[in-house]
């Protein structure tokens, strides 16, 4: 494939070096001199000095037969233009964008960037985790079906303790499908009655979040 | 008429006086506070400190009420991003985009982005002194 890398700090550095060992065809653009000759010092010449915002640029780097075009500059709105620029100017079958602040990432996705990757979220994510009480653990978020797979521990004080699944109130579009009690995995049905300490893996809508984790939790 | 106004440069801040003056509520956002010197002691309007790329600061500065937003920071890319955000997202009647970079301008126009581009507009404007005509001949 032949990938462009747009922005040749750090993230532009690793992510061309990994490709190039990757056997990929690549191209780093950075329009800081220093940087620039950094990359081909490190990389060979894989590097195009010039600034990925500008069109000219991206037509001598050949961006109409690229396959992929990855924008990791420091900066939201740089990264949203080059990828909106490779994908309607140039036809770039795929784009993808760093983002800074998580809140654009819906913005991005509206505006027809393929995937986005926010550093801020998967820090965010990672502390969430380590965090092992009685939170939601996000598993797996399927953004499309807008869907998440979450872990969480039912908590001593929890109302769901003691009664049957089937009677509990949780919200409609989450599903509890694994319970692992002391080591053991069940398959819960209605009849399963919750204890303390239950650890819990369910299926549901990004928005029923929080209804669930309180039914669990609180 | 609400409009909301991205950059308090020379032309931001011209923008807003002068809509100012007509008795139009102008909001005018600028990352740097300093900028807001050039509104003068007469400017009735609101300036706010914040950058328009966030969704945050456009809610605050009322963006689901205005009736425009125009973009005139000196990043043609933050005047896109800002820009699209108003019009995708706000839905704002009236979205004026000001791109320096002929070529973004041209795309971003394709892309149903009202855009104005000084660098074509300057360099018609001399070209058209040049040849004796007025400044203002054919200008867009």
């Amino acid at each position: 494939m032949y990938i462009i890398v747009v922005g040749g700090g750090k993230v532009g550095f690793y992510l061309g070096k990994e490709l190039v060992n990757q056997g990929h065809e690549v191209l780093v653009i950075e329009k800081d001199k220093r940087k620039s000759e950094l990359i081909a010092e490190e990389l060979g010449s894989v590097v195009l000095r010039g600034d990925g915002c500008e069109a000219s640029t991206m037509a001598d780097a050949g961006t109409n037969r690229a396959d992929v075009v990855v924008a990791v500059t420091g900066d939201d709105e740089d990264n949203l233009v080059i990828c909106q620029m490779a994908k309607r100017k140039f036809n770039v079958p795929r784009t993808i964008a760093r983002i800074n602040n998580p809140k654009n990432e819906r913005i991005f996705k509206l505006l027809g960037i393929d995937a986005t990757v926010s550093s801020t979220d998967v820090i965010l994510a990672h502390i969430e985790e380590e965090i092992p009480e009685y939170t939601l653990v996000h598993l797996l978020k399927l953004k499309q079906a807008n869907i998440e797979i979450v872990d969480a521990k039912v908590a001593p004080t929890s109302q769901a303790i003691g009664k049957p699944i089937k009677d509990l109130p949780l919200p409609k579009d989450a599903t509890l499908f694994l319970v692992i009690r002391g080591g053991d995995a069940i398959l819960p049905t209605g009849q399963t009655i919750l204890a303390a300490g239950d650890e819990v893996i369910a299926l549901t809508k990004i928005e029923s979040e929080d209804t669930l984790r309180r039914l669990l939790m609180d | 008429m609400r409009v909301i106004i991205l950059g308090c440069g020379r032309v931001g801040s011209k923008l807003a006086t002068t809509l100012d003056s007509e008795g139009h509520e102008v909001i005018i956002i600028d990352l740097n506070a300093d900028q807001f010197r050039r509104l003068g002691s007469e400017f009735k309007g609101t300036a706010m400190v914040g950058t328009g790329i966030d969704e945050d600061v456009l809610l605050r500065a009322g963006i689901e009420q205005a009736d425009a937003f125009v973009a005139v920071t000196n990043g043609d890319n933050t005047n896109i991003m800002s820009s699209e955000i108003a019009r995708a997202i706000f839905n704002v009647p009236k979205v004026i985009t000001r791109i320096y970079d002929p070529v973004r301008q041209e795309t971003y126009r394709g892309l149903g982005l009202e855009t104005i581009c000084p660098t074509i507009i300057g360099a018609k404007a001399i070209k058209n002194v040049l040849e004796g005509k007025s400044a203002e001949t054919s200008i867009l």
